[in-house]
């Protein structure tokens, strides 16, 4: 048991390590490659050489990151088939199908039009080579679509059907899946978030550049479209966030209420702007939640259904299968105990399955097998010892959301203010204070995407497939020591291409410092 | 057959000419090569694939241990 919860611990350690280090190349990819495209289109509707010349400046800084970003989200996939088979055959060609089409837009993209967009700038028309890097910009946009739709069905499992013959999912409506409104939600928010933390990319170097008193002119132009896709980067992210919360309270509203440190709802619910979390609250108790707590009345309604007198329900409201309506009436829904209670029916129905395809016997088989779609819903409560057991873990989740949303709110009041500079008061740049945080903001732009993903993975906890398979009985038959040491090997793996990356890009602006870029 | 050498040629001009780019390219092939070389063939088999022959077997091993008393 020890060594099975090492191996649990050890491989979701992993995954996560893998995922977040990915996620540090790709959003500055989703992002960088639409300011590029925005820079090109300047250059080839004025037919100003400047704006091709400061497109090529920030084109290689995308080729650098993209270049050393590019395939480490294989990994994430090698990952699957070892450490995480049960998971992997139950999911079938759910996952199969949108990371095949993934992997062919991949291939398609970078094998043709990231090709034209770097060699081709005087080898093919200016019309053809802008189409070429609007073409990347979209396809490595769809690319992100494709994970994000697999990732999507694992919150929110739709438009699939358990078969327990084959013992995986087998999807029944492509377009349910493609579709589903939590991928939609995310897509938008993931890509969104890559142009702000791509404007404020652009922003940060080209103020540093400017603190240098180098190519002034030419980052003063970059401050323009930096702020230009960042202000619609951050604006969108925030739009789409709020439908992230309206639909995390539909289908995850346990996520919901671990990212409040809810545990009692109310109509009319209160959201936290402030508090630490009580470390020794546990689910049924009478300890405060949340200490030192300030709150914005009716906020968390609001947010979770665009209505402030509407009920959001709390850890102990959702164990005990309770919900209000607007006028304070009960309603009882499915406690977590009688969840429990039907995905114990799915498992035995399943083993029942099991001693029945061994005896040869149809009729058992067929009659288990109905048993366990009937029950199907519930399937992974099954495997709880008590309702707590699908409690996510709070704290992680609670201010993994303020992080990112005070570093959001940030953002936005920063973008704000350079954009307001850069098209009005370009002469503030000469104050060395404000170059600076325009550099700082970089990491905190990076701390805040992070912190999204944290938020969305952590509070999804316990379920690796919501509902329907918990993280724990997700992982293969392999040793903890084994997944502890291909851990070191990433950390050591990942950290270099970090440094490589970053010593690569420090490098190129540095050497960039000493040239005239627009006469270059 | 011009089309084709034309594409070739553009391909390797493009290489040829690259600066940054030679070191970026550098890095891609060793990293593809520990990850397809290294941790794909001796730290990342596919469980199922390599222990078991046909689907129905994986099927099997699923069932029990998902319907396993841990």
């Amino acid at each position: 048991m020890n060594d099975l919860l090492s191996v649990v611990d050890w491989s979701r350690a992993q995954f996560a390590l893998t995922a977040i280090y990915h996620w540090l190349f790709v959003p500055l990819t989703l992002g960088l490659a639409v300011i590029v495209a925005v820079m090109e289109s300047i250059y080839v509707r004025r037919g100003d050489e400047r704006w091709k010349k400061i497109a090529k400046f920030w084109m290689t800084l995308f080729g650098i990151n993209f270049a050393l970003g590019v395939a480490t989200g294989i990994i994430l996939e090698f990952e699957f088939g070892t450490n995480w088979s049960n998971y992997s055959w139950f999911v079938g060609d759910i996952f199969g199908a949108p990371l095949a089409i993934e992997g062919i837009f991949a291939f398609f993209i970078e094998a043709t039009f990231v090709a034209v967009m770097f060699f081709g700038w005087n080898r093919v028309s200016k019309r053809f080579h802008l189409v070429s890097t609007w073409m990347v910009a979209i396809g490595v946009s769809l690319s992100a679509l494709w994970i994000l739709v697999a990732n999507a069905w694992m919150q929110n499992p739709v438009g699939t059907e358990f078969d327990p013959v084959q013992m995986r999912n087998t999807m029944t409506d492509f377009g349910a899946v493609a579709f589903n409104a939590v991928a939609m939600n995310k897509f938008f928010h993931a890509v969104a978030s890559g142009w702000t933390l791509a404007g404020v990319f652009v922003v940060g170097i080209s103020c540093w550049m400017i603190m240098r008193r180098s190519n002034v002119e030419a980052m003063r132009s970059s401050l323009k479209v930096g702020t230009a896709v960042g202000v619609a980067g951050i604006l969108l992210t925030m739009y789409t966030g709020d439908g992230s919360a309206v639909q995390v309270a539909k289908v995850q509203p346990m996520k919901l209420a671990a990212m409040e440190g809810l545990y009692d709802g109310k109509v009319g619910q209160d959201l936290v702007a402030f508090g630490f979390v009580n470390p020794d609250k546990k689910p049924g108790d009478e300890l405060p939640a949340i200490n030192c707590e300030i709150s914005i009345p009716y906020g968390l309604s609001v947010l979770a259904n665009h209505d402030p007198n509407t009920f959001v329900p709390g850890i102990n409201d959702l164990i005990n299968g309770i919900a209000l309506t607007p006028k304070g009436d009960t309603i009882n829904t499915v406690s977590y105990a009688d969840r429990i209670a039907a995905g114990r029916v799915a498992q035995d129905a399943l083993r029942a399955y099991n001693a029945a395809a061994q005896a040869g016997d149809q009729a058992a088989m067929d009659s288990a097998s109905l048993v366990v779609k009937e029950n199907f819903k519930y399937f992974g409560y099954g495997y709880f010892n008590s309702p707590e057991d699908a409690v996510p873990p709070v704290a992680l989740t609670f201010y993994s959301f303020r992080v990112m949303v005070m570093l959001g709110s940030y953002i936005l009041a920063f973008m704000l203010v350079m954009a307001f500079i850069a098209y009005r008061r370009p002469q503030w740049l000469d104050k060395k204070w404000l170059c600076i945080i325009g550099v700082l903001t970089i990491p905190l732009t990076y701390v805040c995407s992070e912190a999204g993903w944290v938020l969305a993975e952590v509070g999804r906890q316990p379920w690796i497939i919501q509902d329907l398979m918990p993280t724990g009985i997700a992982v293969s038959d392999v040793t903890a020591s084994s997944v502890q040491f291909t851990f070191w090997l990433f950390a050591f793996l990942f950290t270099a291409l970090l440094i490589a990356e970053v010593s690569i890009m420090v490098h190129y602006i540095r050497s960039s410092v000493r040239r005239d870029i627009l006469n270059s | 057959m011009s089309r084709l050498k034309s594409i070739v040629n553009f391909y390797v001009d493009g290489f040829k000419s690259m600066t940054i780019g030679r070191t970026l390219w550098l890095i891609i092939l060793i990293k593809l090569a520990i990850i397809f070389l290294v941790l794909k063939l001796f730290f990342f088999p596919d469980k199922l694939a390599t222990e078991y022959d046909t689907d129905a077997q994986r099927a099997d091993a699923v069932r029990h241990a998902l319907t396993l008393d841990k």
